[in-house]
């Protein structure tokens, strides 16, 4: 409770509308005790004083009653009124909604049709045929308002009770013997209790309003009586002559209206889990960037990875997905990125040309360089014309990697006239020849599908195709075939490899296993929480891991043919990153591990074979 | 695509049954007797009976319920005594005014909206994104009857740059170029309170997209910023912006009925109020089916819509 008080008020104009309202409701409260004058007594004499006038601090009306008393009057009256509806359609709209959603089936058909029949009239005009059936008055217009917004609860509570009524506690109850009755009562009722109330919360300010306009239109409270909307409707002939008249209710309607949404819109957010780990933030064209200095460059080749730190910032948390991570690609060659999910291999992948959700992803430190070119903290213009271009990327699950809504075929003139200012046709010849090159069969007929017509295998070598666009020097392939079959994948894997010697690309292949890295790649890293724990050439890496858990990660893969293998989980769960221990990541989970490998920096050492290990396996 | 648009169109039918349905047993749950009404209360009750008779009010419920929808299907809406004339005559003399009142709003709210929303979405927690974020709180709690009076003072008494109300001037007018001087601050005013609700949806829907691998996709390939905006995300936030359109679309038809209050626009809305006011019960029940099913109408149209934007919706 305290947290969503806190959350309430970090939200600035929520905390400005709870205020606001607070002063309203209590003023109207304090009405009848106030020092004011009748609300109902006229005086000709005295017609349409301005406001500031002697004895009448907002004015008077046509009739010459004091505007200060009937605004105090009209807003105590609006807000009881405003407030009924929403309790009147909240508890008959809510039990609607719970009958319907706990006994299901017919009575739940039903109901709900003819919820759906009240739904579709547009709104007001529902209010007004209950009004003109009813008469004028405020009680109607009261009845009218709630009346139509009975569905909406209806509707909410149903599908809140849905999910209730299909949990195991109901389930146990009708076994204990429960009736309906108290089941619904005891089970059902106070779990809904919290949604009616916000739901109420945020549908007051629109009670509030469509009373008052009633009221405005002469069909909700009637003279001598007045609430804000019908003292709104009498000054609307003098509202030229004396504006003020209109003012002063229009303006009361105002500030209770918003600072009832405001505060409405203050609870919800405050509940919305989501807001309050911040993952409704938008990701940013790039990656945001805070580095201190650069490191000089070392590393030759075509991509050069220098040191990079990639963080995520949430609240108060900082995540070191990548920690100080140096990697090289030479032209032409496959390197393969290993680790278990949450690692930083991805991350690792996204952060290179500046691809990494930000917010939370922030750069920290590192260069990143593309045939020498510093492209940490390089301007967006310069990314965007690399993007595709000299660096493209392939993405894990191809269903939600390619636009759902735009043929295969636009997605793929579009990848090349960004880079490229080909006529139509062209970009179309082309892009029929790169289908054709990943070996999608009747590539002429394809290029019109949309991706849910496309089997996963055919959605991948789109995916592919869309990165071969523009002959780009090195592709990034993230785990291109993890949502594949087991025969597709192998597909891919030979479609890659006879793609990369004849075109000569460079490829980070990134991986969660050693699968399938002995067919593809020249050279392997291995990533543990954030670092690099083992590098080398594929081959040796595979007959000699260095690291312990490289040697797990390696035993962890079923062999064809292999016999009867005990195959060896690694025990416990990867670190979790914003809490990395002192020392070696994978002391807690390795056998070998020794007081010191919990102690200070172990530093990742060798030349062609590298090991961030204090006892490599092998050496004795 | 057709077979889709005839299967909408099927199904509309048992909702539009629904609607006379609910229409007729609101009317039906009128006090009192239509006849004394009519007749006054000195009416003999031999002339009380006849009436009954002749207005098929001595029938059961069900049977009148027949006859009236029968009539309905005939054009037949009844004959409103207070004007006496035939409803539907009136209802479709006055219902071009509120077509083009309801419908300009309707263009207004939701390319004012739209535009709102992504342009906040696009620069979340920005100063843009802040200052229509509050502008949009203000305009969905403020009366839409209230905002018309103020543009009235402000901009036809103080600055008169529009006149005060009407449809068309008395003297002189008639032509378009009239019409767009009357229309324009009860469209905008009347669009406000839309406005502010598919601004905050398109917002949303742009968050929740913008968030999704294939934006990311587009940023992998090159593709400029203000596309992956305007066109990956906004295409597919399209998908959920058009049902809020649809129920928009409702509320501007219906608030109407303020709007044409306020600035004296000769539409069906200030008809049902004065005819509600006079108890002319033909006139209001006619008035309420025929709006209701031209939004029943509405909807198959963003339905299609619908359909047509989304290739993964089975046509």
């Amino acid at each position: 409770m305290s947290l969503f008080l806190r959350l309430l008020f970090r939200n600035k104009l929520a905390g400005l509308g709870a205020v606001v309202l607070g002063v309203i409701v209590l003023l109207a409260l304090l009405t009848p005790i106030l020092p004011l004058h009748p609300p109902n007594a006229t005086n000709t004499a005295s017609r349409f004083l301005r406001p500031l006038s002697e004895g009448h601090l907002l004015g008077t009306d046509h009739l010459g009653r004091d505007l200060l008393s009937r605004l105090l009057w009209g807003t105590r009256l609006s807000l009881a009124v405003g407030f009924a509806a929403a309790l009147v359609a909240g508890l008959v709209g809510a039990a609607i909604g719970v009958m319907a959603g706990y006994f299901g089936g017919r009575t739940d058909n039903v109901t709900m049709r003819g919820v759906d029949m009240l739904m579709a009239f547009p709104y007001i005009l529902l209010a007004l045929a209950i009004v003109a059936v009813l008469g004028p008055g405020l009680l109607n217009a009261l009845i009218a308002v709630a009346v139509v917004n009975i569905p909406f609860f209806a509707r909410n509570i149903r599908g809140v009770t849905v999910g209730i009524a299909h949990r195991e506690f109901i389930d146990a109850a009708k076994l204990a013997g429960m009736g309906h009755t108290r089941i619904l009562l005891t089970e059902v009722v106070p779990n809904i209790v919290p949604v009616v109330v916000i739901a109420m919360s945020t549908t007051i300010g629109w009670m509030i309003l469509e009373t008052a306009g009633l009221s405005f239109l002469g069909l909700g409270s009637q003279p001598p009586q007045a609430d804000l909307g019908s003292m709104l409707g009498e000054a609307r002939s003098a509202l030229i002559t004396a504006p003020h008249t209109s003012i002063v209710p229009g303006v009361m309607i105002l500030l209770i209206v918003m600072s009832v949404n405001l505060l409405g819109d203050g609870i919800r957010d405050a509940l919305d889990p989501r807001l309050r780990s911040g993952a409704l933030a938008r990701p940013m064209a790039t990656t945001r960037v805070e580095r201190a200095q650069t490191p000089a460059p070392k590393g030759e080749g075509l991509l050069s990875i220098d040191e990079l730190e990639t963080q995520f910032h949430v609240g108060p948390r900082v995540y070191k997905a990548v920690n100080k991570v140096s990697l090289e690609l030479r032209p032409g060659e496959c390197l393969g990125l290993i680790g278990e999910s949450g690692s930083g291999k991805s991350v690792t992948a996204l952060s290179v040309m500046g691809l990494v959700a930000s917010p939370p992803g922030v750069i920290t430190g590192g260069a990143v360089r593309l045939e020498g070119q510093d492209l940490i903290g390089a301007p967006y213009e310069v990314l965007r014309s690399l993007r595709g271009r000299k660096v493209a990327y392939i993405f894990q699950d191809p269903l939600a990697t390619l636009h759902p809504l735009y043929r295969i075929g636009d997605q793929l003139t579009e990848a090349i006239r960004v880079h490229e200012p080909v006529s139509h046709a062209e970009a179309h010849r082309r892009a029929v020849r790169l289908l054709e090159d990943v070996r999608i069969p009747n590539a002429a007929a394809r290029i019109n599908a949309f991706p849910h017509e496309l089997s996963g295998g055919m959605r991948q070598r789109v995916g592919i195709a869309m990165a071969l666009a523009n002959d780009p020097d090195i592709i990034i392939a993230d785990e291109p075939t993890t949502a594949l079959d087991v025969t597709v994948q192998a597909q891919i894997l030979a479609l890659l490899d006879d793609l990369r010697r004849s075109r000569s690309l460079a490829i980070l292949f990134i991986m969660h296993d050693f699968g399938v890295v002995g067919q593809l790649c020249d050279r392997v890293a291995v990533m543990y929480g954030g670092r690099i724990v083992e590098a080398g050439p594929t081959a040796e890496v595979l007959a000699a891991p260095a690291h312990p858990y490289t040697k797990r990660l390696i035993s962890c893969v079923p062999e064809l043919g292999g016999g009867r293998r005990v195959l060896a989980a690694i025990p416990g769960l990867p670190p979790a990153v914003d809490r990395l221990p002192d020392g070696c990541a994978f002391a807690p989970r390795c056998d070998k591990a020794q007081p010191d490998c919990r102690r200070g920096e172990i530093e990742l050492e060798g030349r062609a074979r590298k090991v961030r290990c204090l006892y490599p396996e092998g050496a004795s | 695509m057709g077979g889709y648009i005839l299967k909408r169109l099927l199904s509309a039918i048992p909702v539009l049954l629904g609607i006379t349905v609910i229409v007729f047993l609101i009317m039906a749950m009128i006090p009192g007797d239509p006849a004394t009404a009519i007749l006054g209360s000195y009416a003999t009750p031999e002339n009380v009976a006849r009436l009954n008779r002749h207005l098929g009010l001595d029938e059961p419920l069900w049977r009148q319920y027949f006859i009236w929808l029968g009539n309905l299907m005939q054009g037949d809406f009844g004959r409103s005594f207070a004007l006496n004339r035939p409803v539907l005559d009136e209802i479709l003399d006055r219902f071009s005014a509120t077509l083009i009142l309801a419908g300009t709003a309707f263009v207004l709210c939701a390319l004012m909206g739209i535009l709102a929303g992504v342009i906040s979405a696009a620069r979340q927690y920005g100063l843009a994104d802040k200052a229509i974020t509050f502008v949009v709180i203000l305009g969905i709690s403020v009366p839409s009857f209230f905002l018309g009076m103020m543009m009235i003072l402000l901009f036809a008494v103080q600055l008169r740059w529009f006149p005060v109300s009407g449809m068309y001037s008395i003297w002189g007018g008639g032509d378009l170029p009239d019409l767009i001087r009357h229309l324009t601050m009860p469209a905008l005013a009347l669009s406000v309170v839309a406005t502010g609700v598919i601004a905050r949806l398109s917002r949303g829907a742009m968050l929740e997209v913008l968030r999704q691998d294939f934006i990311r996709t587009a940023r992998a390939k090159g593709v400029h910023e203000r596309r992956v905006i305007w066109g990956h995300a906004l295409r597919a936030a399209m998908v959920s912006i058009i049902p809020v359109l649809g129920i928009q679309a409702g509320f501007v038809l219906s608030g109407a009925v303020y709007i044409e209050m306020v600035f004296q626009w000769p539409g069906v809305g200030r008809m049902l109020v004065d005819a509600i006011l006079k108890r002319d019960i033909l006139l209001v029940q006619g008035g309420v089916v025929f709006i209701a099913a031209c939004y029943v109408g509405f909807n198959i149209v963003v339905d299609v819509a619908q359909a047509w934007l989304d290739p993964r919706i089975k046509t």
